[in-house]
């Protein structure tokens, strides 16, 4: 049981399109792992798969050791999953929700435990309000609730903060945040770029069922080579200059693309010899963002 | 277990929580078909000997108010359940086959006694005597419900659109219900009408359940029950193994 989840060459087809072609990974113990795709990349149905809501076409799912189909019972009481569609029963209050959902993992008197999700989601004042009433990031709260009610040491969240306002975000991702420090690993997808990068120690992609690179996040962000320079100048950037580092000009600034910074070092030279002055010099750093928009229009692997 | 109990109890309380349209409604729709067919009736038929059409009338409605909300209970749960998405809540925790159909299927059970109970209730004072045999009184209503609560699985199941669900009722479960004499002795229909009415499974139901009252009925209670659980355990077989396949639940 050496991995929280380990995912072997999973496929699913559903009619023509290919959901899964060939995923493998593995996520370990404690890890927080974003899970990045363009709509339709196969990030829910590999979640479904996870949970048990599909079943692949080939390839095994190991929850902290447990197959999700051949041992599901037990597969399942590890894992929590936070769906992305804001679901809710329309007949229950939030407490009764979150009861029976401790129920259906077969927990009894799970109320000490339900009081302080409610808490820690900002919903004890709603605890018997119905569903209905509740807003739509109040539902999506009671949903993370739903996900740990039977504290699972694995935790999957579907996009948990699309559509959600900025203040949950904050409040759910610091909740997050609390779980994991506490030991519980975490998966989540979004398409808040910001968001994995300030949270996550590992990145996986998907496109178009596949998976276009897996890497701790650091590297992810030095591997996307290209960086850009701003330059101030006294004079006209130099035509050489211009060629070799794709300039252009924006608001009165010359911008170069470099494919590695130690080559600042010869683009200062040859201003020096061309004898024109720097006024001011920036770096644009990368960003996850940057990464996965080159990742995603083909490029590299 | 737990989680059995569970969703039992939440199926319960779904059906308890809007009682007025799920218990009281199917009663005064009863009462009232009631009402006009003794009405209309009462002077021109005797079913059995010794039976006034009135008091032949009581069981058959009861009967048919038990099959069709036994079959409403657990089709309605799962169809609002599967379009409104939060069936999910119940495929993720770890809930085996048999306690999801289980849970089901009792909380259709119970739905339809309760309105059965109250059928007879507002019914009795138009003359139904004391059961015969109260215990095959119990074992067709809980057997007839089983019955139409499995179908209702099976067709919750299995529709994807609540037109898929009402045309299920409306063109299987109302004709089963209502071609199997509620209204009338199927002894005295023509001969093919006779043996088709053989063929219906409800059919035996609501003689088996006439005969716990009156003690006597168109067929023996004994080929009633036989032919009323094996349907039952037939569908059983097929609902369970719709959930163990995961057919439209888990794709």
């Amino acid at each position: 049981m050496s991995h929280a989840i380990s995912i072997e060459s999973v496929s699913k087809r559903f009619g023509t399109l290919q959901a899964l072609d060939d995923i493998s990974f593995t996520v370990a113990h404690g890890e927080f792992f974003a899970l990045l795709g363009p709509n339709g990349a196969g990030k829910t149905t590999l979640i479904s798969a996870m949970g048990g809501l599909s079943r692949p076409d080939s390839g095994r799912i190991r929850i902290m050791g447990h197959d999700a189909v051949s041992d599901t019972r037990a597969a399942r009481m590890q894992l929590g999953v936070v769906p992305q569609e804001l679901v809710f029963d329309p007949f229950f209050t939030v407490r009764e929700t979150l009861v029976f959902q401790s129920g259906y993992f077969g927990i009894r008197h799970n109320d000490a435990w339900v009081d302080e999700l409610l808490f820690k989601l900002g919903l004890p004042d709603k605890a018997n309000t119905n569903m209905r009433a509740l807003s739509g990031g109040m539902k999506r709260r009671v949903m993370v609730a739903q996900a740990l009610v039977h504290r699972p040491p694995v935790i999957v969240l579907d996009e948990p903060t699309a559509g959600v306002d900025v203040e949950l975000r904050q409040s759910l991702w610091a909740f997050v945040q609390e779980l994991n420090d506490a030991g519980h690993t975490i998966v989540l997808t979004t398409h808040y770029l910001e968001e994995a990068e300030a949270l996550c120690s590992r990145i996986a992609m998907m496109k178009k069922g596949r998976l276009i690179a897996l890497e701790a996040k650091d590297k992810l962000l030095a591997h996307s080579a290209s960086r850009e320079i701003s330059l101030k100048l006294s004079g006209p950037l130099p035509a050489t200059l211009a060629a070799s580092y794709q300039a252009r000009e924006t608001d009165g600034r010359q911008i170069l693309v470099l494919p590695d910074i130690a080559r600042l070092e010869d683009v200062l030279r040859e201003l020096r010899l061309a004898a024109v002055e720097v006024r001011e010099l920036s770096v644009h750093e990368t960003d996850l963002e940057q990464v996965f928009v080159e990742l995603m229009h083909g490029g590299k692997k | 277990m737990q989680g059995f109990l569970t969703l039992f109890k939440k199926e319960i309380l779904r059906f308890w929580k809007v009682a007025f349209q799920t218990v009281a409604a199917p009663v005064l729709t009863a009462l009232l078909y009631q009402l006009i067919f003794s009405h209309v009736l009462s002077r021109h038929v005797e079913a059995y000997p010794g039976v006034s059409y009135t008091a032949f009338l009581i069981p058959g409605l009861t009967m048919m108010s038990m099959a069709q909300n036994a079959f409403a209970n657990s089709s309605s749960s799962l169809i609002q359940s599967k379009i409104t998405g939060n069936i999910v809540f119940l495929l993720l925790p770890p809930l085996s086959a048999l306690e999801f159909f289980g849970a089901y299927l009792l909380a259709s059970v119970v739905r339809g006694m309760v309105v059965g109970a109250g059928v007879l209730l507002v019914t009795a004072w138009f003359g139904l005597p004391l059961p015969a045999n109260p215990l095959w009184v119990l074992l067709f209503a809980a057997l007839g419900c089983g019955v139409l609560g499995t179908l209702g699985i099976i067709a919750g199941i299995w529709a994807d659109k609540f037109d898929q669900l009402a045309a299920f009722q409306n063109f299987i479960i109302m004709p089963l219900t209502f071609l199997s004499g509620v209204f009338y002795s199927i002894s005295g229909l023509p001969p093919l009408w006779k043996a088709v009415s053989h063929l219906n499974p409800v059919f035996y139901m609501i003689d088996g359940f006439r005969y716990g009252f009156f003690g006597q009925a168109d067929v023996s209670p004994w080929l009633a029950a036989a032919v009323v659980a094996g349907s039952f355990l037939l569908l059983s077989a097929w609902a369970l193994h719709l959930l163990r396949s995961g057919y439209k639940l888990r794709q």
